[in-house]
């Protein structure tokens, strides 16, 4: 009962937010709508008893990454409310059209043939057990059982960012003689 | 893993109340303690600075902090013409909210054992229970979560201001906020790993048992220190109140905010200032641990919690009287080339020694290779960091590179 309530409140919330994040003119409107999405999903998490996944949600997602959104909107100077420019890409209003068709036609299949429904219901198929605090078994997975992959990604992610450095960075001219003389 | 009291089995309606009455305690304390810490802060500076201070308002002043409150509550609430109006308004509720939630975690008193999940707790009409508002499973995990929120609170009230000051300050701020979270969240790993769980209430009881089991050598000594250092400037106190740097950004982000709602701003700092010492009582300091007197433990672990409490609200205010604001470049280094650097290296060598006490490491391959590691690793990182020297000397060295 108070699942369902806790679900569908969350639910709203986060779906307000899914839509004003597109609906919204501005764009740190935007911004705030999707930060009040993951404030919704945080809950979510606690519902599913997953604490560290939501603290962590709250974290990275609301606490940095849409921190740095706002940071790019304000410093580029596109905090304006503008009238965005549709139909750029040929065809883009058609294909999306078609694509939440598709998308619309899934999910109303699932709910007309999926006898049973578990919304809002905790999780049935993990290994939480309310006894072992949900940090031991993440580290367990990350650190023990799929090391490598988690390694590995790390890796990836360090690649991606020392590339996003290289490519951004504007080298001065490196022209010393001029320099040279010009002492 | 063990949880509340209170909430465990079913809940029925006294439970209910206990909990609206811990959370009603700590609004209405919290709000006193503010009210308080103003007061303090400005009779303790004017007799660094040998003045007087405020001395009209009630006896020493005390009640100079409600007269200013009740002043602002009738002043005229402005708003900028260029301004959101909704960010406007959303933005002080931000900070003053991020401020409440984040003390929610702190035991403020109760008896604690280690390894026993029942101690720690009073009695509150009939039910045992913890002395703090909240004891999630993510524990600290809420602290850095309530910090990473209360940024919005600075970077929206800067920007929706439609005004330049405010938008530098909010952006100064924002940006100091996220690097120093960092050297925060790291300080806290450090205690997580000392204690063994994110509760704020374990790690408080993994603490008890006198002085000597406060982790002086893992926690006190590095993380401690980077904890301190990183948390005074999540607060934008001086040293590191580049936010509210009056020479060159008016006032900073609060600069076009007035009435209540800048008091709004001006509380959610203090609040902040008292929760952060109380956090830093909890991590590193046992909590309300102490010597009980009488026979009397509902009251001297309160007692000792707040004492605590009051140590660390004087260095606040010692370090404003005494430190001089740093430059911005300065902090950027501070925070992100000697605080987390070091953070880093001391998780990893904690570690290593305490692998090494369990017998679960062989020492000497153990020294040869950590210390290889280690010189690589501090070449690397001096090179990387001399090499962005020199690309800041290019960048700003005056030429006529212009001409060509």
């Amino acid at each position: 009962m108070v699942d369902t309530i806790v679900f569908v409140i969350c639910a709203v919330i986060c779906l307000t937010g899914a839509i004003g994040v597109i609906a919204a003119r501005n764009p740190v409107h935007s911004a705030l709508m999707l930060v009040m999405t993951l404030f919704g999903i945080a809950v979510l998490f606690i519902a599913q008893e997953a604490h560290f996944l939501a603290a962590v949600q709250v974290i990275v997602y609301a606490g940095a990454i849409v921190v740095l959104f706002l940071f790019v909107i304000m410093l580029l100077g596109v905090d304006v409310a503008t009238d965005l420019e549709l139909g750029k890409l040929r065809g883009q209003k058609t294909a999306a059209a078609g694509f939440a068709v598709v998308a619309l036609a899934v999910v109303g299949y699932l709910i007309v043939n999926v006898d049973t429904t578990r919304t809002g219901v905790q999780s049935q198929g993990g290994v939480i057990d309310n006894v072992t605090p949900n940090v031991d078994l993440l580290a367990e997975s990350l650190f023990d059982q799929y090391v490598y992959a988690f390694e590995l990604t790390s890796v990836l992610l360090v690649v991606a960012v020392i590339g996003a450095v290289v490519l951004s960075r504007r080298h001065p001219p490196l022209d010393t003689d001029s320099a040279e003389a010009s002492n | 893993m063990s949880g509340d009291p209170l909430l465990r089995g079913t809940i029925d309606f006294v439970d209910v109340l206990v909990v609206l009455f811990k959370v009603g305690i700590a609004f209405g304390f919290l709000l006193v303690a503010t009210m308080f810490m103003v007061w303090f802060e400005r009779k303790l500076i004017s007799d660094m600075q040998n003045r007087i201070g405020p001395n009209v308002a009630g006896p020493w002043g005390i009640l100079q902090t409600l007269a200013d409150g009740l002043k602002f509550f009738f002043k005229e609430d402005l708003r900028p013409r260029e301004a959101d109006s909704l960010v406007f308004r959303l933005a002080p509720y931000l900070s003053v909210v991020t401020a409440f939630v984040a003390f929610a975690i702190v035991p403020v008193g109760g008896v604690f054992k280690d390894g026993d999940p029942t101690s720690g707790t009073v009695s509150l009409f009939g039910k045992e229970t913890y002395l703090q508002v909240a004891d999630p499973p993510m524990g600290i995990l809420l602290l850095l979560a309530a910090s990473s929120i209360a940024v919005y609170g600075i970077m929206l009230a800067g920007w929706s201001s439609g005004s330049k000051y405010p938008l530098l300050g909010a952006v100064r701020a924002s940006a100091q906020a996220i690097s120093y979270e960092a050297a925060l969240g790291m300080a806290v790993v450090a205690v997580v790993i000392a204690a063994g769980s994110l509760s704020t209430h374990d790690i408080v009881a993994a603490q008890s048992g006198g002085y000597r089991s406060w982790y002086w050598f893992a926690t006190g000594l590095i993380p401690f220190v980077v904890f301190f250092i990183a948390a005074t400037a999540e607060l934008n106190r001086p040293p590191f109140d580049l936010v509210e740097a009056e020479q060159e950004l008016v006032g900073g982000f609060h600069t076009e905010y007035s009435s209540i709602r800048f008091a709004m701003f001006f509380l959610a700092e203090f609040m902040n200032v008292i929760t952060m010492s109380a956090i830093m009582v909890t991590l590193f300091f046992g909590g309300p641990a102490g010597p009980i007197f009488f026979g009397l433990d509902w009251l001297f672990p309160t007692l000792w919690f707040f004492g605590k409490v009051l140590v660390f609200l004087f260095v606040f205010v010692w370090f404003r009287a005494t430190l001089p604001r740093l430059r911005y470049d300065q902090l950027m280094n501070l925070g992100w080339k000697v605080l987390i650097p070091v953070m880093l290296g001391w998780l990893l060598v904690y570690r290593a020694i305490v692998l090494w006490r369990d017998d679960k490491i062989d020492p000497i391959p153990t020294i040869i290779v950590g210390s290889i590691i280690a010189i690589v690793c501090t070449a690397l990182l001096t090179a990387a960091f001399s090499a962005g020297d020199r690309a800041f000397e290019r960048e700003n060295t005056p030429s006529d590179r212009e001409g060509s």
